[in-house]
């Protein structure tokens, strides 16, 4: 029986490793070696927490228990956190039975319960793990912040047992989905500067940060159930200053400003749309009727109206290149 | 409630529930609630079809096609013709 040696303290290496993390900074390099770990001095009687071996997932857990001696049993969820390991499987009843049998964990105490995050249940069932391993299970609250009340009280209240997707929970999502979106900001907005010059290329920036950076920040506030309506108002709201800025300064006929205009309506609230559909994934509340739905209703406007655009684009640099005078 | 299709694949037997509460205890949304000794849907509009009450009703009473609310997911599986799986790994 192989027992690491933990505790509750974080070190300032902790801190950067859950920094960088959240940049998306070697994104699958977070993962703390699967098995059973002591938290303090536990003694047989101490309980055991199951967590993931994401590095976040396991910090916040034996942070949370700062003061308290106890197991941690660390399943090998490859490096992701629990929830998303769960609806994976691999925080699942069977990496938990047989994480259980491979530790001997029977072994270290002389209970038989386990405490697992509430968001470990859609991967575990309680039940069957009950009947395999003997170890019964009790799903505490969704976060570790609540664990200690939890263990004070004996149970949960209906908020520990609430998801929530409040504003910092939305914050911290955006670094990584800016990281991962950057190769697709320099092409799109070297493009645009391109064909359109430097209004285009701010209009484009424009639209794609207000997809990754003001969407995740309004979303509650934005009219519309909808994510896809939600990044159509918002789009349209963020390139209606350029669109004034098009037809004030530029030169040429009234027909050529609109056409250029309407191009500019056409794609880049489309853009911005798409970036708040993708935005669903990273929800804590969406189902995968209800966004199937939305891909069926949207996405052919996105594509139409995107596509559209483009067209629009290219018939208005080829007059212009085959010398009309617009 | 009227066409639940439209908005989620929940449904529950509340003649098979057995009462452990189980389904109250793992829905990060409540949409469950003890009525005595059966569970009742309460919030039935906010189920984001996890499939945790579904792997922790020990008789069987729920049911849920569960998945990933995520559309890059299930965009990428329709381009593909791959399983729909969380991306972000």
């Amino acid at each position: 029986m192989k027992i690491r040696q933990t505790s509750s303290k974080l070190t300032f290496g902790n801190y950067l490793n859950h920094w960088l993390a959240r940049w998306g900074v070697r994104r699958m390099g977070y993962r703390v070696d699967p098995g059973l770990y002591a938290l303090g001095r536990p003694t047989p009687d101490s309980p055991v927490f199951v967590s993931a071996n994401y590095t976040l997932s396991f910090d916040v857990l034996r942070a949370a228990l700062d003061g308290m001696d106890g197991y941690i049993l660390v399943l090998d969820t490859k490096g992701i956190n629990v929830w998303c390991a769960a609806s994976k499987g691999t925080f699942g009843t069977e990496e938990l039975v047989r994480r259980i049998g491979e530790t001997e964990l029977a072994k270290a105490v002389n209970h038989r319960l386990l405490i697992l995050p509430q968001l470990g249940a859609s991967g575990v069932s309680a039940h069957e793990v009950k009947k395999r391993s003997g170890f019964s299970v009790r799903f505490g609250p969704v976060r570790t912040a609540d664990l200690p009340e939890f263990l004070k009280e004996g149970k949960a209240t209906e908020k520990m047992r609430q998801v929530r997707f409040g504003l910092r929970e939305r914050f911290v999502l955006i670094p990584v989905e800016l990281v991962h979106s950057l190769p697709f900001i320099l092409a799109g907005t070297g493009l645009a500067f391109l064909v359109g010059g430097i209004f285009s290329a701010l209009a484009t920036v424009t639209s794609l940060v207000a997809g990754l950076v003001l969407f995740p920040v309004l979303l509650p506030w934005l009219p519309t159930r909808d994510f896809s309506s939600k990044g159509y108002i918002l789009g349209g709201v963020a390139v209606l200053p350029f669109l004034f800025l098009i037809l004030a300064n530029s030169s040429g006929s009234w027909w050529s400003k609109t056409a250029a205009a309407l191009t500019w309506i056409l794609i880049f609230p489309s853009v911005t749309a798409f970036l708040a559909l993708n935005f669903t994934g990273s929800t804590t509340f969406t189902s995968r009727t209800g966004v199937r739905r939305e891909i069926f209703a949207y996405i052919p406007v996105m594509a139409g109206m995107f596509g559209a655009g483009i067209v629009l684009t290219v018939v208005l640099m080829l007059i212009r290149w085959l010398g009309g005078k617009i | 409630m009227k066409n639940r299709e439209a908005i989620n694949t929940l449904r529950y037997n509340p003649e098979l529930c057995n009462g452990c509460r189980m389904c109250t205890y793992v829905c990060p949304h409540r949409v469950f609630w003890m009525n005595g000794r059966k569970a009742e849907i309460v919030r039935y509009e906010a189920c984001m079809e996890c499939g945790a009450c579904q792997l922790n009703c020990q008789p069987g009473a729920i049911a849920v096609e569960s998945g990933v609310g995520c559309a890059a997911a299930m965009m990428w599986a329709a381009l593909t013709g791959k399983k729909e799986s969380c991306l972000c790994s």
